[in-house]
């Protein structure tokens, strides 16, 4: 049989110590530099109003992004949550009628209908050794479907004022969505760099095989993390149903991908371990700015759409010369 | 005596500080069955693939008078979805009327002829996949012809084939060397290299150690060539031992391994030595649960166990330092700290959060008590060395304190320095009575460092020898098939 030492590996020589350029750092001056070039451009771009409405466009985007974060740590993807917030909004909304229920009980339903459709993919994952890929796909067009079947397929209308007043009002001056999305962010940034679950994402990112040597579950921590991806999926779909005071099942089209493209812009590796929510958040604030300063300077929306593209190849592009240095 | 087809002069090639070979010089003739034989590790494959063209010497020469060199991978590479003749004429197919467009009828037609020169009945136009393993190493082998090949260099070729398939490539080989081919022939099995070769080299360390006429030699003189007489680390002075931690009771996960059975106790050492492919990394793979056995029992403390994952094991005070560094050994983004503590980080939590001060001390002192020399705790395991790499899944399987650890080539691609201080390790480990299982392919380590010695041989335990009463010609004796 093969001779073992003579396996072959690059020659390798210690490398300086490691001190890699963190993304998010050339993603908050990329912003910066944007920000100031559009204050020049168009002065009324740093009115607080605007700033303000900026982040609450930005806040279910941003939501997302944060949860398809934990996916995307792991080496997964999840492709579903466009239909996931479709099918969490309708769920939510059902439940949202005046005189029904308190707020509080159409809020949790729409999370737990999201984290149902997170932990089915993860059970498809870990259990039916699905790839992500096809796995969420699949869940992509079902959620759509369940969403379609809940509804009618007709937008659930005539909700609850308290329920609409989340996506819809404000708390001490800042609206509501803007407040979900700061605890999302911090929540998540606790759990991903405090916790232990956090440090086992990373882990089985990083090299699947290594980490169940070193005695981890590795199915199950995949499980929190498909799960919890789609738990803000569904608090995602919720804000947007109450936002838009309806439960549209024809709602979030697209969405994943945007989300995605956040995370990536962010420094966040597909192949995962590497990453995290500081990125998501930069990433999704880019996108907003830039749809926000196209916007107020008047530029349509087929070349914004342009435009997002280019920056999401231009961004990983940077990022990879950067390594290959 | 006319010029050899193939002339190697003064090669010499290290990976990443260690030397693989050192100023080795051979001819091959046409019409030479020249054999290549040693231990593994002693440099045969990389000469072997610098030959082929698959790896650059550092230094040193190559001539070669001939049209083409083809080599017959152990583990062989075809397309499995295409046919018989597709993967023969690969690259080169015949064509007719334009560049590209492949004449389908003379490529199947010139494929039955090459086969039918080695005798075998293939239909060319079954799918790859379809074949036995004899009858797809046919088709590399009717692949090297179809190319005009001079020099077939075949590494281990009959370690997958049954007696009656070898006995047929072994006919093929004399038909080949007949018609002027010059073979290179890479293998461990006496019998076949007194039947076939011509000539024999046998290298050791990296160097040849001698290339001999085969009939000048025996199995008993040429063992010792191959083992050498080099000593290797200052044997262990075995210790008290205590209890019986480990027991296996007819192991078996066929076909990688039958029926192993065998004890371990506090403060031993138990090497299980043995070629590569003899069952041994499977056996560790099946203790610590990452790939069960599906036959026989394992007992920790006399209870049977059953350990159907790695967190299982852990959780049964067993732990493992696998044999493929990268692929099993470390998370490569993750810091020192963060891969040392991975395996106990519960230790270091107040429920389920990470106490980082406690954490960054535990990897401070796994650093320090085994050398991982690092820029700092947080520096990423990937651009750390091969030793370095190694200390750090040392450290991390022994921070989560268990009883009994298994060791798969601990010192693999580890240069001089860190072998001795891991040796040293392992002596100390016992000293503190854990009940270590230490597979390794380096016959000095094993007879240095065990109190006992299982060879294993084909999947099956051949011998169990105590290394005082022992020598690396006896172990190799058991552990070579045939």
């Amino acid at each position: 049989m093969q001779c073992q030492a003579e396996t072959v590996h690059p020659p390798r020589v210690d490398r300086k110590p490691h001190t890699r350029w963190p993304a998010e750092l050339t993603l908050a001056i990329a912003i910066a530099i944007l920000m100031a070039a559009l204050s020049v451009l168009r002065p009324n771009f740093l009115n607080l109003a605007n700033l303000v409405n900026l982040l609450r466009q930005i806040s279910i985007n941003g939501i997302l992004a944060v949860g398809v974060t934990y996916v995307l740590l792991t080496g997964g993807v999840d492709l579903s949550l466009g239909s996931v917030v479709a099918f969490s909004g309708v769920a939510a909304a059902s439940f949202a009628h005046p005189g029904q229920y308190p707020a509080v009980v159409p809020v949790l339903i729409g999370i737990a209908a999201g984290a149902a459709c997170g932990a089915a993919n993860g059970l498809v994952v870990t259990r039916g050794r699905v790839a992500p890929f096809i796995a969420t796909l699949g869940m992509m067009t079902a959620a759509r479907g369940l969403a379609l079947l809940l509804s009618g397929g007709m937008p659930v209308s005539n909700l609850a004022s308290s329920f609409t007043r989340i996506g819809g009002g404000s708390a001490a001056g800042v609206p509501v969505p803007i407040l979900i999305f700061a605890v999302v962010a911090v929540l998540s940034w606790i759990l991903l760099s405090q916790m232990r679950v956090g440090r086992y994402i990373y882990a089985v990112g990083g090299n699947e095989n290594a980490a169940r040597a070193s005695g981890l579950d590795v199915r199950s921590i995949k499980m929190v993390g498909y799960t919890l991806c789609g738990g803000l999926g569904g608090l995602a779909g919720v804000v947007l149903a109450s936002r838009i005071t309806t439960g549209q099942p024809n709602a979030g089209i697209g969405y994943e991908l945007d989300a995605i493209a956040a995370v990536v812009i962010g420094g966040t590796s597909l192949n995962g371990g590497t990453g995290g929510v500081g990125g998501a958040i930069l990433g999704a604030l880019l996108i907003g700015i830039i749809n926000n300063g196209l916007d107020l300077l008047n530029v349509s929306s087929y070349y914004q759409q342009v435009v997002k593209g280019l920056i999401i190849v231009g961004a990983v592009w940077l990022d990879r010369s950067k390594q290959r240095t | 005596m006319p010029d050899p087809v193939l002339e190697v002069i003064d090669i010499s090639k290290s990976f990443w500080g260690i030397q693989a070979l050192r100023g080795v010089s051979l001819n091959v003739h046409a019409g030479e069955i020249h054999a290549v034989t040693g231990e593994n590790g002693a440099g045969k494959s990389t000469l072997m693939k610098i030959v082929a063209g698959q790896e650059r010497a550092d230094t040193g020469r190559l001539h070669f008078r001939g049209r083409a060199i083809a080599m017959i991978h152990q583990e062989l590479l075809p397309f499995p979805e295409l046919s018989v003749a597709e993967n023969i004429f690969m690259g080169q197919e015949p064509t007719r009327w334009l560049p590209g467009w492949v004449d389908k009828a003379a490529r199947d037609r010139q494929a039955r002829e090459v086969l039918a020169q080695l005798g075998v009945n293939i239909d060319p136009r079954r799918a790859m996949r379809e074949l036995t393993v004899a009858e797809k190493q046919s088709v590399e082998i009717a692949k090297a012809l179809a190319r005009r090949a001079d020099l077939l260099i075949m590494d281990e070729p009959t370690s997958a084939l049954s007696e009656r398939e070898a006995e047929l490539l072994l006919r093929i080989i004399f038909d080949l060397k007949r018609r002027g081919v010059a073979i290179l022939y890479i293998s461990h099995r006496m019998p076949e290299i007194f039947r076939l070769a011509d000539t024999i080299t046998v290298m050791r360390d990296g160097r040849l150690v001698a290339t001999r006429p085969a009939a000048e030699l025996d199995a008993d003189r040429l063992i010792p060539l191959m083992v050498g007489r080099a000593l290797g680390p200052a044997s262990r002075t075995p210790g008290a031992h205590g209890e019986i931690v480990l027991e296996a009771r007819g192991l078996g996960r066929p076909p990688r391994f039958h029926d192993v059975s065998f004890s371990l106790r506090r403060g031993e050492v138990l090497g299980l030595a043995g070629l590569m492919g003899a069952g041994r990394t499977d056996i560790g793979a099946a203790i610590f649960g990452l790939a069960p056995a599906t036959a026989g029992t394992i007992l920790v403390h006399g209870r049977a166990v059953g350990v159907r994952s790695p967190a299982a094991a852990f959780a049964h005070g067993i732990a493992m330092v696998t044999e493929d560094r990268t692929e099993f050994g470390f998370v490569p983004d993750m810091s020192v700290k963060e891969n040392v503590t991975l395996s106990s980080l519960g230790r270091f939590s107040l429920g389920p959060f990470i106490r980082r001060r406690v954490e960054a001390r535990a990897a401070d002192e796994q650093m320090i008590r085994f050398d991982v020399r690092a820029a700092g705790r947080g520096q990423p395991v990937k651009s750390l060395s091969g030793g370095n790499q190694q200390k750090v899944a040392i450290a991390r399987a022994l921070l989560a304190d268990p009883e009994i650890l298994i060791l798969d080539e601990p010192t693999r691609g580890i240069d001089v320095g860190a072998k001795a201080e891991i040796h040293g390790l392992i002596a100390g480990l016992a000293r503190a009575g854990k009940a270590i299982l230490l597979i390794s392919s380096e016959m000095e380590e094993v007879l240095a460092l065990s109190d006992r010695v299982l060879v294993m041989r084909e999947g099956c335990v051949a011998a169990e020898l105590v290394p005082a009463a022992t020598s690396p010609d006896e172990i190799l004796r058991y552990a070579m098939p045939g």
